[in-house]
């Protein structure tokens, strides 16, 4: 908000207009209907798929695995196979995926103090996806996993470090360079990866483009589960520690630096931990498009923009939102899988339009 | 440079800032004593701004060191420095999606590290806090909601609940109406810490300051009780205006009068209608 003129209050800003009493009951309350949804959506998940499994068979697979006890059930073995190989890690990684892009949207909306940053449009995702699609084609097999994560990870933060420099004139970062660089650069390595898939093997290379550009958790099997779970819980972990510095340089830089935050210090730290989150999960699941810009704004409109709140809303509405999305995927067009980034557009793009003209009609530029 | 800040709260010793390659201040000397309340007046661009922005560690200097509480504040963590010296200027309007409580309680910052949560103790400050500004009643209102001198207030809060024994002020009045300008001036003054302010209007230096220092081009032009630095020639010089410091005709307390320069004889025989 600009001070400018006599003081108006904004009823269009983020978070005002809710009645009082946010430190109150509404946190918790907000927390456990998220939680309730996310539990929903992943028992939904673990029930939907091209093969229809009876309920009973579902719970009963996953139960024989978890209880040493149980014997084997009355189900075949292909049956065990969908509901523990395939489903249960698919769900466990649509929490990770959705988790981790709203905590990584919401922190990098509050250090660039700009409410349409998100991973895929500064550029970081495509970024992590040119770094993977590199050391797929190029066949190194070392650390298999790791090396793949690790080069989405330098992917993700050369893009960041990239869409930052762009975006800087005289110290300030300019909101429309920052959200201009971040496609610019977004569509590059999209270029640069669809030429190297091109190169490489011509005949997958539109399938191998798509889900890199568009990014699916059919992908999930229990052993890509492990290095995003570790990541993503550090990861976050480290980035709720932060609550109190992302609250100061959200408000401002100079601000910030008043209440003794070092603020460029912040800023690179984030931009490092928020990179490695992405590159992370989009080794495993290729770029998934506005999880990063919805979730946010909206556990924001729901418990206000302090970070010690904000953060863990983001986190279970995001799990939660991915999980639903993914299913729709399964669903919408089944057999066929949609890739998530077409079902996240729906909702997304009207979404991106009506912060746009907000911003617009705010002459809020931050 | 060690013993230069002793007795004072705050000291600027020999301070020059560069700014996109031109030095905005150049070797600025100035003192605070504790409980003191000083003002910077100067023209636009004359580097209030920029001396108050060195002050809490926003721009460093080139030459020289601003001392708070005995140490150059970029010789301690910034941490220490925000936990001895607290700002208000323009920043906290910009905390639109926080609640009134929400910003107060970031005052407390420097003093929690990242495993700290709030506690009792911190509650109770920010609560002292929003009550000596008199917004008790608002503490779970939006920001984006509250007018501007109530936001101003809010700022004014929040560095109270830093607990800072300085306070510096960046134009705290910009864009207030008259009244509010007053009232929170008067809060400020009240408050009773050392207190450094960057201030637009001559006249309400005049009359909420211990001293003034007058800054032009970034440097020092005058400094002193504020009715010896705003002396009619000093004043006249910086700023190209006409001064008279008056006494206010009820309260006794002086005042600065402001007229367009080489104006008033001028305006006095050519306004007043002619003899009748």
């Amino acid at each position: 908000m600009r001070p400018a003129g006599p003081a108006m209050p904004a009823p269009s800003t983020v978070g005002a207009g809710l009645p009082t009493g946010r430190g109150g009951l509404r946190f918790p309350l907000v927390m456990v209907v998220a939680l309730g949804l996310l539990v929903t959506a992943s028992i939904a998940s673990l029930l939907v798929g091209a093969v229809s499994v009876p309920p009973g068979q579902v719970f009963g697979v996953i139960g024989g695995h978890l209880l040493p006890g149980a014997g084997p059930g009355e189900w075949s073995a292909v049956t065990d196979r969908i509901v523990w190989q395939y489903r249960l890690p698919r769900t466990l990684l649509a929490i990770l995926v959705g988790a981790g892009l709203a905590v990584v949207g919401t922190v990098l909306q509050a250090v660039v103090r700009n409410p349409l940053a998100d991973p895929f449009l500064l550029g970081a995702s495509s970024g992590a996806s040119f770094g993977a699609v590199l050391v797929i084609v190029s066949g190194t097999a070392l650390g298999g996993a790791l090396t793949l994560s690790g080069a989405a990870f330098l992917g993700a933060l050369t893009a960041m470090a990239l869409v930052y420099l762009l975006a800087r004139t005289g110290g300030m970062l300019t909101p429309g360079r920052l959200v201009l660089a971040g496609v610019a650069l977004a569509y590059l390595f999209q270029a640069g990866y669809a030429y190297v898939l091109q190169k490489a093997d011509a005949a997958r290379a539109a399938q191998a483009a798509l889900f890199w550009l568009l990014g699916s958790l059919a992908g999930a099997r229990w052993d890509t589960l492990a290095l995003p779970a570790v990541v993503l819980a550090a990861g976050i972990g480290l980035l709720m520690l932060r609550w109190r510095m992302l609250n100061a340089v959200s408000v401002g830089e100079e601000f910030a630096v008043s209440l003794g935050v070092a603020a460029h210090r912040l800023r690179a730290q984030m931009f490092v931990v928020t990179s490695l989150l992405t590159g992370v999960l989009v080794a495993v699941t290729g770029a998934v498009a506005f999880v990063g810009l919805i979730v946010p704004h909206t556990a924001r409109l729901l418990v206000g923009a302090d970070h010690r709140r904000l953060l863990p809303v983001s986190a279970v509405l995001g799990a939660g939102f991915l999980q639903a999305v993914d299913i729709a995927a399964r669903l919408l067009d089944a057999p066929q899988e949609l890739p998530l980034s077409v079902v996240t557009a729906v909702f997304g793009v009207p979404f991106f339009l009506w912060l746009l003209r907000r911003r617009d009609a705010d002459g809020v530029v931050s | 440079m060690s013993g230069a800040a002793a007795g004072a709260a705050l000291r600027v010793a020999g301070v020059t800032v560069a700014l996109g390659g031109r030095d905005v201040l150049r070797g600025v000397d100035l003192r605070v004593d504790a409980g003191r309340f000083v003002g910077l007046v100067g023209p636009n661009g004359s580097g209030k701004s920029t001396l108050i922005r060195a002050a809490y560690r926003a721009l460093r200097p080139r030459v020289g060191a601003v001392w708070i509480g005995g140490d150059d504040v970029w010789r301690i963590p910034a941490r220490e420095s925000a936990r001895r010296s607290a700002v208000v200027a323009q920043h906290d309007t910009e905390a639109a999606g926080f609640t009134v409580a929400e910003v107060v309680a970031m005052g407390r910052t420097p003093h929690k590290g990242a495993f700290t949560a709030d506690g009792p103790a911190d509650r109770e400050v920010c609560r002292l806090a929003l009550r000596r500004v008199g917004l008790t009643g608002l503490a779970g209102r939006p920001v984006a909601a509250l007018s501007g001198g109530e936001r101003r207030r809010v700022a004014v809060a929040r560095a109270l609940a830093q607990q800072a024994p300085v306070l510096l002020l960046d134009e705290p009045t910009n864009h207030l109406d008259v009244r509010h300008q007053y009232d929170l001036l008067a809060l400020v003054r009240s408050l009773g810490l050392t207190v450094l302010a960057a201030l637009h209007d001559l006249d309400l230096a005049v009359q909420f300051c211990d001293e003034v220092y007058v800054l032009r081009d970034g440097t020092v032009a005058a400094a002193g009780p504020p009715a010896r630095a705003l002396d009619p020639a000093v004043v006249r010089e910086v700023f190209g205006v006409d001064a008279h410091l008056v006494t206010h005709p009820v309260t006794g307390a002086p005042r600065l009068l402001l007229s367009a320069a080489g104006r008033q004889v001028e305006r006095r025989t050519t306004v007043e209608p002619p003899g009748r």
